[in-house]
């Protein structure tokens, strides 16, 4: 091993490239994976909260394998198993627009979905059910109750979870290796392979995704803050 | 497909279950659960030493810890078995098995995170307990050691088990640095057939589902009887320490 020398990486132009295509392929696929987590939360919380069992088992059935199952082999089942029982036409169009990609997007937002559900219907469930019921006696219906006077304060409630499970969902994001995304993970070991400066670009990965965390816990104080009302009534 | 499922099962159930054990280093179900419960158990007297740093009024104790923490929380598991695999053998000076690399990694990463069960649970006392054992003569050692720690720990153990059960879960990472777990022996299946990908992957997913919803069910219903046995003695808030140790703890 020579010398320690950050500058050989950062100033190699190739690495350089490499590096920043891992960035935004780790924001892509983090960012995808949160919106079409988010997207199913909300589907899967109000299949939970509709009349009739079949809804209730099927969420909790969902939920129960996403949590039990790790997060790397159902992104194999996805890629490894799910991919070949496609439709050949399907699975032309995947392996020709990144595939990989897409398979971390799906597994990722599939799982996740399952944790962002429960945070949220452990933030609704601590509202109290006097305010439903205080929503009811004003006037508002069910739908209007629920978006005006329960999800505000069940959405709050639910804050801290989600931030911590937004902040495993980008970590997550590194598993998109194992089936081949090309993301920052992805980019450290190429670079690693090619340069031979182990410590140098696994001290840049790592400062980077420290970075990001930071930021993603940071902006998650900040937005917890902004929704507490004793601040809001403050400013 | 389910005649396809039970041939695999029939044919591997051996290699899934310990690897090519007699022939080879041990591998498959036994090493996962080996593995596991290995970290855990190196992690957890590190995690109390973690947490009384963190709590402790030092700032020299107090901050390397705390970076410590944040570090090991912001950064992929990944990135970190990837630093102990080039930094284990470069260290000890030898060639290292990949097991041991794994564990290293696990005991540091899940050490990290139970000091932060730990600290919940300790904090969830409240300050009463350690000012009453002060007043009893205790030192501030004596009182942790027979006053805190002890009822902490016992409202921990649920907490403690679904970390046991992310651990479990973690340990499938290894798979990137060739630990001859379950992960690893499923994929060797799956390279030996080559053709039911979907369903060697199916099994694999339904053996971690089956593990891991036992211990988690074993952990709700500790929950449960010793949040009940807490508030019947002390008037505790087990409720309170349930829930924040809950927080702390579900990681997927």
């Amino acid at each position: 091993m020579t010398g320690f020398d950050l500058s050989a990486i950062l100033t190699n132009p190739d690495y350089v490239a490499m590096l920043l295509h891992g960035i935004v392929m780790t924001f892509v696929i983090a960012i995808g994976s949160w919106l079409l987590a988010m997207t199913l939360a909300i589907l899967l919380l109000a299949l939970r909260f509709s009349p009739g069992r079949f809804g209730n088992s099927f969420v909790a059935g969902y939920v129960s394998y996403h949590r039990n199952v790790p997060t790397l082999v159902q992104l194999m089942l996805w890629y490894f198993g799910i991919f070949t029982l496609m439709p050949d036409w399907l699975a032309y169009w995947l392996a020709s627009h990144n595939a990989e990609a897409i398979f971390a997007v799906i597994g990722l937002g599939l799982c996740q979905a399952a944790y962002f559900s429960e945070d949220l219907r452990s933030g609704l469930r601590s509202v109290g059910p006097g305010q439903m019921e205080a929503a009811r006696a004003l006037g508002h219906g069910y739908i209007s109750a629920m978006r005006f006077v329960l999800m505000p304060q069940g959405v709050r409630n639910a804050l801290p979870p989600l931030i911590n499970h937004s902040v495993s969902l980008f970590k997550n994001s590194s598993l998109g290796i194992v089936i081949g995304a090309s993301e920052l993970t992805h980019a450290v070991k190429e670079i690693e392979n090619l340069s031979f400066q182990t410590f140098e670009i696994y001290l840049i990965g790592t400062v980077l995704y420290l970075f990001f965390s930071l930021l993603i816990m940071a902006g998650g104080a900040y937005v917890t803050m902004r929704a507490d009302p004793a601040w809001r009534a403050r400013a | 497909m389910i005649n396809d499922i039970l041939a695999i099962i029939r044919d591997y159930w051996l290699l899934l279950l310990i690897g090519q054990f007699p022939n080879g280093p041990l591998g498959g179900l036994a090493n996962t659960l080996i593995l596991s419960a290995l970290s855990i158990a190196l992690a957890f007297p590190i995690s109390i030493l973690l947490a009384l740093a963190r709590l402790s009024k030092w700032p020299i104790l107090r901050w390397p810890v705390t970076v410590l923490v944040y570090v090991t929380r912001g950064v992929p598991l990944l990135m970190l078995i990837l630093w102990s695999y080039f930094l284990v053998p470069l260290l000890t000076g030898a060639d290292v098995p990949s097991f041991v690399t794994m564990l290293t990694t696990l005991v540091v990463y899940q050490g990290a995170f139970l000091s932060e069960v730990v600290r919940a649970g300790i904090v969830a006392l409240g300050h009463g307990q350690m000012e009453a054992a002060k007043a009893l003569g205790h030192s501030y050692f004596g009182a942790m050691r027979f006053v805190i720690l002890p009822q902490a720990l016992y409202n921990m153990i649920p907490s403690i088990l679904s970390t046991f059960v992310s651990t479990i879960k973690d340990t499938t990472l290894g798979y990137v640095i060739n630990v001859p777990d379950l992960t690893f022996a499923a994929s060797q299946v799956n390279n030996q057939l080559l053709t039911q990908p979907f369903q060697v992957f199916l099994i694999l997913a339904i053996v971690y589902y089956a593990i891991c919803w036992s211990l988690t069910h074993v952990a709700h219903r500790l929950e449960r009887r010793i949040a009940r046995r807490r508030a019947g003695l002390t008037g505790a808030r087990p409720a309170g320490v349930v829930a924040l140790a809950k927080i702390v703890s579900e990681q997927p």
